[in-house]
């Protein structure tokens, strides 16, 4: 009997892992496209995208794109930018937001609501057509920096930084969060005295995981893919991301080998952010025994 | 020794006002060549001489990337922040000064007499801009294929006519050993399509606008001429002899070079890699519709910006940029095609007798500019879509009626495009 | 009870305050800016002044007739007929450049329906919108259950307690995470309509019975290949959302569900489902909010074609602003689409409102 039982188990997990393998190649193959193409020649690469070799390691394999790369453009400068940018704006994004969000949770201010549906409202704005108005607008804000007051934020990391730090989705995530977690630990924190900021940060954060990883995940991947904004407000090659560092390798014909290459670099520091995330999607309010 | 040093260093920091580094003025200059390793080194190379060669004015240079040039510059110009030397493709210059962000060259015509029609930037009578190449589109075609087919090699006094050209597109796809007859480059939806397209409208006897006053496409880009260009260009989809928009950049670009077109509609760019790999390839004028065989001119060029304090400068170091030297290095390098016969002469490529001397015959006849108008950013946005619309089979004369209906409205807003 | 609203209210402000200012800057008021373009001609450079319009800008994209059209008729009065018996009409054109119709003008055909000798034209004086309205709102309607519907399902699958899980997780997540230019790029490839790698295979899959398409290349079938890549593309991030969602789900309650000897089926319905009601409002306004601004994909894979059978909202107004140069003409496309989305996004909470 148990062994039938435990051969049953045994073929159950089978299924469940095929089905999952299957699931993955379906989702796997831009990845190794795109790192199959930044081993091949640009004629073979194109040559071979009509069939699977595309995803193959096949053929005249070398690292020569890689070294292509970093000689057409500065490549780890670009990384460094954004990466700095992206993590700064991350973690005030996610201060920011969350305090937010718990305000609009937890305390009942007059006029919140409205305030609330205002801001999911700008949830719906494409950047690209505020892009122009506000490219007007951050080109004549004034800035206290090293060398006195000057105006301007044009070629500098704070422009492409501090527009993005609040946003409606991230708050909107927060706020959707808080609103499932028990409110019988706030009420039971107040009557113990604490202030709202004690519970903020010692009762609703530590219980917030999943939604701060979601949060910083999201932010990471719309803040590292930055295009068309730091391409209009910046002029400097020495404050150019990743996205606007793409173009430096679609000439009049594209080296499409290195753009691969290329690709493959600045898909690391996302890959390895996320992977490091995974944890706090799996440390979950669960683990923290609280009943629901 | 330590000791020494410093004392100088003090010493010229103290006179520092009469020495030739404290006097240069520094030019900001902005140019397209961001990850062009071959370009970045010419033009740092320039400038280095420049700097060198007198003591009033420093360069300095800030790449950008080609493919979004026009966006970086358009911003910083909204925002005022444009540098003093600055480098644009030719048609859009017009619309740049009309703006008011450029100011004319202070610069006599007459140096530069000698340079092709293409590389002169002038609007409204005056010179904005001057050009170190042009570039030129030609008809890709192997010897090989061209003896097969048993078609008669075209040459710039003796174009293909129409029929001829159709004779040898129904050639090559009766022939059974291509996908398609013609790469027409249908894959890259940008500028190429006005570049390399409008000028077969022009052979037909149409055009993208009526160039007496620039005020109306009416009956120039929707007229009889124009209806006749629509039907060929949409027979030749339709008969399977071109690839259409769906094209993807693979076929584009390794399609000829893999033998699976029998000829390419191509820029003098790729020529040098083409011929690398196509022994036998032949580079043909335009075929003639009708009205001439044309193709399009004007390449890259240098202006200065109306913001600019230091005119003067800037124009120095233009007039430095545009010796003949600079010329044939440029074209050595990247292919293009040197402004001047005696800076082709310096060349490899384009020297009589040189592979690619065609380009320069090609240029120099049959070159025709794209509308000389403040409107053109917006009317080649317009043919493109009315183009790649006619190719994937939209009525011709629905789609160039409402074609021009958008240039005429948009020229209406903007009052005529008019100079100030 | 007063003492602790009073003090919520200042804490309450002081905690949301940041968040609000930067909004307030850095959206908001670009926003009422762009707004206020709508109303102009202004242009994205421009020597001329900017004018007034009032809503011209609206008008123009908005304009919307019908228009009747009789049969042609030979000069004995019969109706003329092409090869296939229908009746022929004559061209739109013959109203649109009528000097006689001056309000058509420079109109242009969207569609039409045809009942016995009269043919119903409905013309705008903007199809390319029009178009992209429709393209848009269909893209939507089909994307956001799909794509939460997959999203939930591959949430549920990678929240199990297996050996490597996480790997999959990761997996599923790929596509998010390469920029989403290279996967339109490598779409691109696969769409191919003469030797891409999705009519290789369907062709090998079956025996070479299969015609290749041009998916991309054919107005029937670019909207629905751009569709499915979508759907592809971003169901790992809504797949995290929904995860964020089940991890909020006490484990008491699964174990409770057990003893009581609830199906599966059962425990999902009553424990799961419920359990995920804010998560359902999240993943349903993301999408939604997400697939209304569809661009890139129809930036890299179609601009639009063929026959604007890809156009969408937000393309359309990029395409205007900056290539077109009519930033007026781009910021009223996006105030219309805003109202659009504010009006579904108001219904949505609306439907699934805390009752």
């Amino acid at each position: 009997m148990a062994a039938i039982q435990s051969d049953t188990h045994r073929l159950r997990l089978i299924v469940r892992y095929l089905v999952l393998i299957l699931i993955a190649v379906i989702f796997i193959f831009p990845l190794l496209f795109m790192v199959m193409s930044s081993l091949k020649s640009d004629h073979q690469l194109l040559a071979d995208t009509s069939s699977l070799r595309a995803f193959l390691p096949v053929g005249d394999l070398s690292l020569k794109n890689y070294a292509g790369a970093f000689e057409r453009a500065p490549v780890g400068l670009f990384v460094f930018n954004s990466v700095f940018v992206t993590g700064t704006t991350v973690l005030l994004s996610l201060l920011v937001c969350s305090m937010a969000g718990f305000s609009f949770v937890f305390l009942h201010w007059r006029g919140r609501n409205v305030v609330l549906s205002l801001i999911l409202a700008t949830l719906i704005v494409p950047f690209e057509t505020i892009a122009i108005p506000l490219l007007l607008e951050v080109s004549k804000l004034p800035w206290i920096g090293l060398n006195g007051l000057e105006w301007g934020w044009l070629d500098s990391y704070r422009v492409q930084i501090i527009p993005w730090i609040a946003d409606g989705l991230t708050i909107f995530l927060f706020v959707q969060y808080f609103k499932g977690l028990p409110g019988e630990l706030i009420e039971a924190a107040r009557v113990e005295g604490a202030s709202w900021f004690q519970i903020y940060l010692r009762v609703v954060m530590p219980l917030s995981g999943p939604v701060i990883a979601t949060a910083a995940i999201l932010k990471f991947l719309v803040m590292y893919n930055q295009y068309l904004w730091p391409l209009i407000v910046v002029q400097q090659e020495t404050y150019r991301p990743v996205m606007v560092g793409l173009q430096y390798f679609f000439q009049l014909s594209p080296a499409w080998g290195e753009i691969m290459a290329y690709l493959t670099l600045i898909t690391v520091p996302v890959l390895a952010f996320y992977l490091v995330l995974q944890r706090a999607f799996i440390a979950s309010i669960a683990s923290t025994g609280v009943k629901g | 020794m330590k000791m020494l040093n410093l004392t100088a260093g003090a010493l010229i920091a103290a006179t520092g006002f009469s020495s030739a580094a404290f006097a240069q003025t520094t030019l900001t200059m902005w140019y397209h060549g961001a990850g062009n390793k071959v370009e970045s080194a010419l033009i740092n190379q320039i400038i280095d001489d420049f700097n060198a060669s007198q003591s009033d004015w420093k360069v300095e240079l800030e790449s950008f990337p080609q493919n979004s040039y026009n966006d970086s510059v358009t911003a910083a110009a909204l925002a005022g922040n444009l540098p003093d030397i600055l480098d644009m493709d030719g048609p859009i210059m017009p619309n740049w000064a009309w703006s008011g962000y450029l100011q004319p060259l202070p610069i006599d015509a007459a140096q530069f007499k000698d340079f092709l029609p293409g590389t002169k930037g002038i609007y409204d009578g005056k010179l904005y801009s001057i050009g170190l190449w042009d570039a030129a589109v030609a008809l890709y075609a192997r010897k090989s294929t061209m003896e097969e087919l048993g078609l008669r090699t075209p040459t710039l006094d003796k174009p293909w006519s129409k029929d001829e050209f159709m004779a040898a597109m129904k050639a090559a796809k009766e022939s059974g050993k291509f996908d398609a007859a013609i790469d027409l480059g249908m894959s890259d939806k940008g500028e190429w399509y006005p570049y390399a397209f409008l000028p077969f409208l022009q052979s037909f006897g149409g055009d993208l606008i009526d160039r007496t006053d620039y005020q109306s496409a009416d009956g120039v880009l929707n007229g009889d001429a124009a209806l006749a260009w629509g039907d060929w260009w949409q027979s030749m989809f339709k008969n399977g002899y071109a690839p259409g928009t769906s094209e993807d950049p693979a076929d584009h670009e390794n399609g000829f070079i893999d033998g699976k077109y029998a000829f390419s509609w191509n820029g003098n760019w790729n020529a040098v890699k083409t011929m690398a790999k196509v022994e036998d390839v032949e580079f043909l004028p335009a075929p003639d519709f009708g009205n001439g065989s044309t193709i399009g001119g004007g390449s890259w060029q240098f202006g200065i910006s109306a913001a600019s304090k230091h005119a003067d400068g800037a124009a120095d170091f233009i007039k430095f940029a545009t010796q003949d030297k600079y010329l044939a290095a440029f074209s050595d390098a990247i292919g293009l095609i040197p402004a001047t016969k005696s800076a082709a002469q310096m060349t490899e490529n384009y020297k009589e007798g040189g592979p690619l001397a065609v380009f320069f015959g090609l240029s120099q006849a049959q070159a025709k500019k794209r509308p000389v108008t403040p409107g053109y950013v917006v009317e080649s946005k317009v043919f493109q879509k009315a183009a790649a619309d006619i190719a994937d089979g939209a009525d011709v004369a629905d789609t160039l009626d409402a074609a021009v209906d958008q240039i005429d409205a948009d020229i209406k807003r903007n009052d005529g495009y008019k100079t100030h | 009870m007063r003492s602790s609203l009073t003090s919520s209210n200042r804490a309450g402000w002081a905690f949301a305050l940041p968040g609000i200012t930067l909004i307030f800057a850095f959206i908001i008021l670009p926003f009422f800016l762009a707004f206020g373009f709508s109303l102009t001609n202004q242009r994205l450079i421009s020597p001329n002044a900017t004018r007034y319009v009032g809503l011209e800008n609206y008008r123009d994209l908005l304009g919307l007739a019908v228009v009747t059209l009789d049969a042609k008729r030979d000069a004995g009065g019969a109706i003329e007929r092409d090869a296939e018996g229908r009746p022929e009409f004559p061209r739109v054109r013959s109203v649109t450049r009528n000097p006689d119709y001056p309000q058509y003008r420079g109109m242009r055909e969207w569609f039409r329906w045809t009942g016995g000798d009269k043919a119903h034209v409905v013309i705008a004086s903007d199809v390319v919108f029009m178009k992209a309205l429709f393209n848009t709102c269909l893209f939507v309607l089909i994307v956001a259950p799909l794509q939460a519907g997959f999203a939930l399902g591959l949430a549920l699958l990678i929240n199990q307690r297996l050996r490597g899980i996480t790997i999959f997780r990761a997996i599923y997540f790929m596509p998010v995470v390469v920029s989403i230019v290279v996967v339109s790029l490598l779409w691109r490839f696969i769409y191919d309509g003469h030797d891409g790698l999705l009519n290789n295979m369907l062709a090998a899959l079956s025996w070479g019975h299969f015609r290749p398409v041009d998916w991309l290349g054919n107005p029937d079938t670019a909207l629905g290949s751009i569709i499915a890549m979508s759907i592809w593309q971003a169901v790992g991030f809504h797949m995290v959302i929904w995860l964020a969602g089940l991890q909020t789900i006490s484990p008491t309650l699964y174990e409770a569900a057990a003893i009581e000897g609830a199906s599966k089926w059962q425990t999902f319905r009553y424990v799961t489902w419920p359990g995920l009601r804010h998560a359902a409002v999240l993943v349903l306004i993301v999408i939604t909010m997400q697939a209304f601004a569809l661009f890139t994909q129809i930036d890299v894979m179609t601009k639009g074609g063929p026959l604007d059978s890809t156009q969408s909202l937000v393309f359309q107004a990029v395409q205007r602003g900056y290539g077109l140069q009519d930033i007026a003409g781009g910021s009223t496309i996006s105030v219309i689409l805003f109202v659009i989305v504010l009006t579904i996004s108001l219904l949505q909470r609306w439907l699934t409102r805390e009752r």
